[in-house]
């Protein structure tokens, strides 16, 4: 029975909702930013335990694709603030 | 000793312990005898600091603001009007609330809000073009002084702040433009030395925290969207046959998805929008992020400090350790942010121009 009223006072007024929602989103982008950039670095350190001599290339690869999978989860971060302030 | 020690810090803390008390009936009284202040809202201030304004606020100085007033500059329906922003004309106000909230409206004679007058096209000198015109003024002084010392002295080795530049400068046109324009990148690389420059000292410029630093520069998502804009351009505009040609009829993609409905165009076709758009996100998001933590951790010191005047000041040493923390951090995504804007500018003017080779069946028959 309370469900139900939590439910249609929800329907009624979605703000508080949008505020969750937002913060969930964000707590989504920031898993699967670390999830890539994790993977990224790690293999980034096997290769340079492979091969040592190629540690400048490897470092300066992995810090472009880390920053474009930041890129891509800023944009999630950015949805997310557009869904607390509209 | 260590058993000593660990006296010594017990007794310290009890000690401010004690002061942290007697602070906070003093502040009580202060209260009081104010006739009560106004409760420190952190989200306002860290608004306040990332936005826009028309004025720049420099510092607070017990009741007295001190900043600094930009002129305003209006277009209304064909007459430009200019004020100081201290002094506000009766016709015009700053609306603070409904939906031209943030704006300069047209105020009728009784002092409301005039609704049938359009809102004035504003090109008002705002603190973040103030900023522009500053990180202007650095990026002439420094370049035009390091190019007058190379056409004076052509042969001779350089030295002091031009080695310091000449290593970033042929480290952008050798690791990143011509790999990825090839042969003719001579005639993009002044845009593209100027984006990296422009954006590496907006950033650089955002992170000091006094006068002539401090706005938010990069971070305007306007600013960002010029940018974008540019390359966008750049890129439609040289554009050669066989690149709109591979948007409309891609190598390599399975004739099923260009024929009855044609989605592999229409995927080009978003993609050439996203591009540009994704650019603008990054650099505006990464920038803004970073002032957010930063003041995040300095609102944290003043929420804390409301509470009790120790714990402010307890909290004082931790916020500003994770702060310097994260301005190394900040400094590095800085020139980050700016290498990954002009890489990609550079990768897709390199796709824009790409001359490929025609595969001939010849070639594989012959190899038999």
């Amino acid at each position: 029975m309370s469900m139900l009223s939590v439910i249609m006072e929800a329907a009624n007024n979605l703000a508080p909702i949008a505020k969750m929602g937002a913060g969930i989103g964000a707590g989504i982008a920031a898993i699967g930013a670390g999830i890539g950039i994790g993977r990224i670095g790690g293999s980034a350190m096997e290769a340079i335990a492979r091969q040592p001599e190629a540690m400048g290339d490897i470092r300066t690869n992995m810090i472009i694709a880390a920053a474009l999978i930041e890129g891509v989860a800023l944009f999630a971060i950015v949805i997310c603030v557009l869904a607390i302030v509209l | 000793m260590k058993h000593f020690n660990h006296h010594i810090f017990r007794a310290l803390f009890f000690f401010i312990l004690m002061f942290c008390t007697s602070a906070l009936f003093a502040n009580e009284k202060e209260k009081e005898n104010k006739g009560g202040e106004e409760k420190f809202n952190a989200g306002e201030m860290i608004i306040d600091h990332i936005t826009d304004a028309h004025e720049w606020h420099i510092m607070t100085v017990g009741e007295t603001a001190v900043t600094i007033p930009l002129p305003i500059i209006l277009y209304d329906n064909g007459r430009i009007v200019t004020f100081l922003s201290s002094h506000f004309p009766k016709e015009y106000k700053l609306e603070t609330e409904g939906t031209n909230k943030g704006k300069i409206v047209k105020v009728s004679e009784n002092g409301d809000v005039d609704k049938n007058a359009g809102v004035p096209l504003d090109f008002s000198i705002t603190k973040n073009t103030l900023s522009l015109f500053f990180s202007l003024i650095i990026l002439c002084v420094i370049f035009i002084s390091i190019a007058r010392l190379y056409t004076r002295n052509p042969n001779s080795a350089p030295k002091g702040f031009q080695n310091m530049i000449e290593f970033v400068i042929l480290f952008i046109r050798d690791e990143v433009i011509k790999p990825a324009i090839g042969k003719k990148y001579e005639r993009y690389m002044p845009y593209l030395m100027t984006l990296f420059f422009f954006i590496f000292f907006g950033n650089l410029l955002g992170l000091v925290p006094f006068f002539p630093g401090g706005a938010n520069l990069t971070g305007n998502i306007a600013i960002t969207m010029v940018l974008a804009l540019f390359t966008f351009t750049i890129t439609t505009f040289s554009g050669n046959k066989s690149y709109w040609l591979h948007m409309i009829n891609t190598p390599g993609a399975p004739w099923w998805l260009k024929i009855p409905i044609p989605l592999m165009p229409l995927v080009e076709l978003i993609g050439v929008i996203t591009k540009p758009f994704v650019l603008m996100i990054r650099l505006f998001a990464n920038i803004s992020a970073g002032h957010i933590v930063v003041l995040g951790f300095m609102a944290l010191i003043f929420i804390f400090g409301q509470i009790n005047t120790g714990l402010g000041y307890g909290t004082s040493i931790f916020s500003v350790a994770f702060s310097v923390f994260i301005g190394f951090l900040e400094l590095l995504v800085a020139f980050l942010q700016a290498f990954v804007f002009t890489l990609l500018s550079s990768l897709y003017f390199g796709m824009a121009i790409e001359e490929h080779e025609h595969h001939e069946k010849n070639n594989i028959e012959q190899a038999h």
